[in-house]
Parts: C-alpha cells; structure tokens; sequence
C-alpha cells in the first residue's frame, strides 16, 4: 500500500478540501455556536465571552513565531491536552488561543503556560501591539529584500511590553513583508516594515533568451522601463535581451519574478522602508493604506537595530500624543502629516512624496498647513 | 547534515520573544537538515542577501498548485536545502483544531519533510516548510489517504479561501463565516486546484465590519457582515457603562488611566455621523444615519449589539501593490441575505457572475481589482447586473468626461456634416 510511482493515477484521492471546522470546536464553542453574548478581556491575554446560555468561554492567547517546529507544535497540543480537552486554534494573526470554559481552569492553564520559559508569552489582545503579521524572508523566498523572522524578532523584543499590556490608545497592528509583493498586511497597518531594493536589475545575457519569456518581462513593469534589445552573450553571439532605463525604474523586482536571468538583490542597495497609518477595519474611519514615511534603513544583521528604533520611536511618539480609540492613521491625519514628521522627529525627504500616476491626490491643494520646524 | 557556527543568528535567540533560531535549534536534534535551514540562513545574514534560486515548479499529478518548489543555490554546502519545497495544506475554517489531528499533521511531516512549518501562511494555509521532490507524491497519499486532508491553492487560481471565527466565538458575527468558507472552498475545489484563471483570485469572509481577517484589503472577493435594521439595545447596561460596572472596550484599555467613562467623549462625539444622543439616561441612535461603523458596539459590548436583519456586503478587487498601486475592495452588492439553507446559492451566483467576465476580459497576470480599473466602474458594475447606486462612490466624479451611447442620445451617433453647413458656415 501507499504511493506507486509505477501507477501514479491509481488510489488517486483528489478534491476533498479541508476537515470539516465543526469537528475541532471545543464543547462549550459547538454548544454556544451563535448564541454569544458579550465578551471581556479580564487581563492582557485572557478574553471571556458569554453566551446567552449563560456559559463561558475562556480564552488564554500567547505569541507564537509563525515559523515553528512539529517539536513546539506538539507541546502545544501537549497543553491543550493537558487543560483544554484536545482542542486550540491560531488567529488571524498568527498567535495560538487555548481555551477552557470556567475561570477557574485559567490560572493552571497561566501557570503551565509560564512554566516553559518564554515559548509561551500571553498577551495580543486591546490596545496594545499584538503578534507581527510576516512572510518568508531569507528563509524561503527568492525575491526578498529583506529577512522577515530575524526583524520580527528583533523588534518584538524591544516592544515585548505592548504585547504583554494594554497601554496604547488602540490597538497598534504591525506588518512587515521582504519585498513590495506585500505577501500580507503591509499596505494596510498602524506601522508597516517593507523590505526595498535600490538598484536596477542585473541582466543576464547568457541565460535570459532561454529562461524568460521576454514579452512578460517587459509588460511586469510598472513604469515601462524594460524594453526588449539585441544583446550580446559572453561568447559574443547576438542574443534576445531586455534593456532596463535606470532612470525609470524603481527597483520593484517585479521583472525578476517574471524573468530569472533578471536579478536585482544587493546587500548594499537593499534594506527597509517603514509606512504608517493604515486599517483594514471601518471602526470610525474607513479603511487606510499605510504611508510611507521612512524611505531607506540598512539591513543591519542580526538585529537591525536602526528598523527597531524607528518603530519604537513612531509607537512611542503615537502613544503619548493620540487620544483614546485612535488608531495611528487617525491620529496622523487629524494632527497632520506635518506635524506628524515633528512629534516623530522623522526627517521629511523627497522619497516621501508620491509621484506615480493618481500621485496629485496627495499633494497639498490648499492654504491649510501648521506651521512646523520644517518652514525656515 | 553537521551543525553549522551560525554566530549572527544566535544573537536572535536571546530578548523575550519566542526565539525561531531555539525553535530551529531544538528541531535540528531530531531532523539534522535544520541544520541546514540554519547555516544557509546564517550565509544570509551574513551576506545580506537570498540564498535561494529563483522559482522552482513542482507539485503533485492532478493538481496545477499547492506546492511552492524551492532550491539553495548553495546545495554543496547545505545539502538539506537543495530541495527545500513548501506544502500548503488547506486548514479548515478559522482554524480551529484537535490535536489527534494536529499530531497525525506532525507525524506525517517528520515522515516526509523537515519539521518544520508556518503556522500559518497570510491566505490561511498550514504551511509544511521544506521537502525533496521525491516525498511530495508519498506524502500527498498519506494526507489525502490517512489524514483526509487537501492542499491548499498557488498559481492562478482560486487561492485557500480564509474566514474570521465568526459566530463560534463572537458576539457581533452577522453571518456564518466558518459555514461559508467551507462550503466555497469544497464547491470549488477544482479552481483551487487547476489554475484557470488569468491570475490569482482570494475569497475571505469576516462576520462583521470590524473584519477581523482583512477581507477588504486581502481578497478579491470579500465577504463581510453587516445588519439593515436597527442596533440593538439594552439601556440598563448603557446605564452599567456610565456608572462604571462595566469596562469600555471589553477592558481594551485598562492598562492605562484614561479617566471614568466618558459616553460623549468616547461614544457619541467619535461616531462618524454624529447620529446618537442621550436623553436623559437614555442612548439614542437615529439607525437611518448610522453606517455601521461597529465603533458604538465595540465599546460597549454589553449595552449595544448588530441588528437581527443580518447579511453581508460584498466588496470586490483588493489587492497589493503590483503592478498598478494597492486597492481596497470596491462596495459592490450593499447588502445580501447569507443563506445556509440554500447552500449560498446567493453568493455562489454573483462570485460565477464575475468569474465568467473576468475570465473572458482579463489581460494576463490582471488582478480582478485593476481588470475593474481598466474598464471602469460603471463597466463592471453592469456586468454585475447591479443597480447603479449612491452607494457604490464615495463622491460623485468632478471630471465631466462622461461616456454616453448612442442610443441614449435623441437622434443618435449618426449625423450628416452636409446638413449641418447648410446652417452654419465654415
């Protein structure tokens, strides 16, 4: 039994989906399924919903890496086990939710939770920054300016506290992706981490005319700076070739994803952008991309140091100055962008002002501006 | 596979947050290529730069997708990442597990692959991080044969549709998010698994407008609740909230004084259209001015609950940034009933009506937000066989240039220069 690669269509079981969600509900979800009432965060990491039942759900979440071992995987099931009759769930953003269904089946849950070192932080929930929305970085992906797991840890440590408190005005949701595909949530968080190249891509004339289809290349570019040529290999043979304008290009590498022999990662070149601002929920305001207000900040293994700062700095700067409920984009735009650069001490540079195509919506019609440091 | 000095990524094992390097470390004692995972990510810290090569097509036969083929470009030196392929594994809805399940999971990766996952990836699959080509057919038997389970969706396709928790552990969930998730995702499981599509399609629902799974920014299709009658109240516990019996927000906030409750200040003066007042010891809300914010009810929780007239608005074209700039989905159908019962025939009908237009229409490699982008709104908006509403803009355009047909025009296109001399001279 099992595979025959002889017989490869044979015992084929194909188009079955997913196991059925229902199966993998603890007994008090299945049984109050619909019927909650209300809920409350009764410490930073323990929710309790209630049902009109008049049950209770109890919910224990702790931070988890994303990236994790079958090791950690079975520990934690050795958990759920132990307290949660078999059952747990992840979130939307990655962190891992134990649940028991009185109260006072939380605190054991706490304490063994606590007993196994860090693996297990509890936190994530209010206002406050919970778990890092990430992709694959330099541990899987080919087209990454940037490490996803090492910044992600890097900056969860030095924010730690906000993870495991409630301080903030409202909920601070951080994102980081290694490249401008924005595999995530990116473009729509409180404070974003994008990896970015620098430099134009390397064309390869040896290897493009048989590895690229040269017409997709050209059309993946967003600024119509590929273009095709007659190029010629390093045996001197005329080839099939593209051509890159630098002066058009903006190193979003979406030729090399298109194309291999059009590669563009460099150590020097490549690092992070931050954007701030953005939403995905319609609380109060509609929805925001975030902004980009930091151009460039140097991959600094292992622990980028200069990426952690400016999100400390932006996280800090926001939780003095913003009021109650207000999420950073709210913030930013009802004090202003100008005023925003000064409370933050970002310098303003040129890079932060939009000019591709609809970019005249962000530009400034209008006499309304504060007065900052930023007019001599 | 020995171990690798990895100086640099030791550095990420120190600080409070779970360490992957620990994690990776622990791994490695029973699974020797994490060694491997190890050292060429050690290389990268060290160089600053990818070592993996680009691309990489593989998968199991019957299927176009699942499978996301990878190779070092250093395979001499880290012979366990020569081939070091990513599984996607279709979780169920919202993610919920039992751990006979998850521990069959675990099992069959030690089997097959390195041990080690992500948990999970951004569209929602169990990710199985790093195989040889040689195990994907065995280890696709075992899963389909042992542990009754699917890939999930890569390529252009319908990727794994995802869901928010929906009714199973929230008060505010208008529709059964975890139900329709499921169902789309077994109804459609042959554009899940054979790309047919001019690129990649998501489908993601959330329960409420809070949308706890990012619909609106992360699908191209979005499903999210919302209610059309009015929100319901209980004024004994909005008196509980001014008298402080009970936290603002759940007890969002707690870990900072920001003062006793303020009902104007943090209710009534934040709502977006001004549409409540108190009278008295009384809230009230004039429900024909709300849009359905959810700020009210998220900070009162007990007081203020969605209306019982329950449905769904669907938004259409999110996407990221290539190649034309980030969209969120556009407001398409303002509300739609959500119905079980009919196995969703409502939204089975306006998915198949895009599909059968975009498939038609879109460029190669065109996301359905920017297919939408190039011909326009009012295009897409009659391939919908939707009523034209306020609704669908947030401002009316400024621009006046407005395409009319000729048969909207008295006389039509259709006109004689000749007989138009013969009133006005050149």
């Amino acid at each position: 039994m099992g595979y025959d690669p002889a017989n490869p269509m044979v015992d084929r079981i194909t188009d079955i989906g997913p196991p059925h969600f229902e199966q993998f509900f603890p007994p008090v979800v299945k049984k109050n399924y619909g019927k909650w009432l209300y809920h409350e965060i009764t410490q930073p990491g323990v929710l309790m919903h209630k049902s009109e039942t008049g049950d209770e759900c109890w919910t224990v979440r702790v931070g988890a890496a994303r990236l994790i071992s079958i090791e950690l995987i079975r520990e934690m099931c050795d958990i759920a086990d132990a307290h949660c009759d078999g059952y747990l769930r992840w979130t939307t953003r990655n962190n891992v939710e134990f649940m028991v269904d009185s109260k006072a089946k939380v605190q054991p849950l706490l304490d063994e939770l606590a007993s196994r070192g860090n693996k297990f932080p509890v936190g994530g929930t209010g206002a406050g920054v919970t778990n890092i929305v990430h992709t694959q970085g330099w541990v899987h992906c080919h087209t990454p300016a940037t490490d996803a797991s090492g910044v992600v840890k890097a900056v969860m440590d030095e924010i730690f506290d906000y993870f495991t408190s409630m301080t903030l005005p409202a909920q601070v949701r951080v994102a980081l992706a290694c490249c401008l595909n924005m595999c995530g949530a990116v473009h729509a968080s409180d404070i974003a981490i994008l990896g970015v190249h620098r430099k134009p891509p390397m064309i390869d004339h040896d290897a493009i005319t048989g590895l690229c289809e040269l017409p997709l290349a050209i059309a993946s570019c967003p600024l119509g700076a590929v273009k095709p040529v007659k190029a010629t290999n390093s045996k001197g043979e005329e080839v099939k070739s593209v051509k890159v304008n630098a002066d058009r290009c903006m190193f979003c590498g979406n030729c090399y994803t298109m194309c291999p022999a059009m590669p563009l990662a460099d150590p020097e070149g490549d690092g992070i952008a931050i954007l701030v601002g953005g939403k995905v929920s319609n609380s109060r305001s509609m929805p925001k991309f975030s902004k980009l207000v930091i151009p460039f900040l140097p991959n600094t293994t292992p622990r980028w140091p200069e990426t952690v700062a400016a999100v400390k700095n932006i996280l800090e700067v926001y939780a003095k100055d913003a009021r109650k409920y207000e999420r950073v984009g709210e913030w930013a735009e009802r004090i202003g962008w100008e005023k925003f650069f000064e409370k933050t001490g970002i310098p303003f540079t040129i890079k932060s002002v939009d000019d591709y195509r609809l970019a005249y919506d962000t530009w400034r019609t209008s006499t309304q501006f504060k007065f900052t440091s930023h007019i001599k | 596979m020995p171990k690798h000095e990895t100086p640099l990524l030791d550095e990420l094992e120190k600080g409070p947050w779970p360490s992957f390097v620990t994690d990776l470390k622990r791994q490695a004692e029973t699974k020797p290529e994490c060694w491997d995972i190890l050292g060429q990510l050690e290389l990268s810290f060290k160089d600053r730069i990818t070592h993996w090569k680009h691309g990489g097509i593989v998968g199991v036969f019957g299927y176009g997708g699942g499978i996301v083929g990878r190779y070092s470009d250093s395979p001499k030196e880290f012979p366990g990442v020569a081939h070091f392929h990513t599984v996607r594994l279709n979780q169920p809805s919202s993610k919920f597990y039992g751990t006979k399940k998850l521990r069959e999971i675990c099992d069959l990766w030690e089997k097959y692959g390195s041990g080690m996952t992500n948990m999970h990836g951004s569209t929602g699959d169990l990710v199985l991080l790093g195989t040889t080509t040689p195990n994907l057919e065995p280890l696709f038997y075992d899963l389909t044969h042992d542990l009754n389970m699917d890939l999930g969706g890569s390529g252009s396709n319908l990727r794994t549709p995802a869901c928010c928790l929906g009714k199973a552990r929230c008060e505010w969930s208008c529709i059964d998010t975890q139900a329709l998730c499921h169902h789309l995702t077994m109804h459609y499981q042959d554009e899940i698994h054979r790309p047919a599509f001019p690129y990649k399609f998501k489908f993601k629902m959330s329960g409420c407008p809070n949308d706890c799974v990012a619909a609106i920014a992360r699908s191209d299709f979005a499903v999210i609740g919302t209610w059309r009658d009015d929100i319901r109240m209980d004024q004994d516990a909005v008196k509980g909230y001014i008298n402080g019996d009970f936290p603002a927000n759940g007890g969002s906030h707690a870990g900072r004084d920001w003062g006793k409750f303020n009902i104007k200040k943090e209710v009534l003066d934040l709502c977006p259209t001004n549409c409540m007042w108190m009278e008295g010891d009384e809230l009230k809300i004039d429900n024909s001015e709300c849009t359905r914010c959810m700020h009210c009810i998220n900070v009162m929780p007990r007081a203020l609950r969605p209306g019982a007239d329950q449905g769904a608005t669907i938004c259409v074209g999110a996407k990221a940034p290539i190649l034309d700039g980030a969209q969120f989905a556009t407001m398409t159908i303002p509300f739609l009933k959500i119905d079980p019962e009919t196995e969703f025939e409502a939204v089975i009908e306006v998915i198949e009506k895009i599909w059968d237009w975009w498939m038609e229409v879109g460029k190669n490699r065109e996301r359905v937000g920017e297919t939408i982008m190039r011909v326009g709104l009012p295009t897409f908006l009659k391939v919908m066989e939707v009523d034209i509403i306020p609704q669908h803009v947030r401002e009316p355009r400024s621009n006046p240039y407005v395409f009319w047909q000729d048969e909207e025009v008295p006389g039509g296109f259709e006109r004689d220069v000749i007989e138009f001399r013969k009133k006005h001279a050149q």
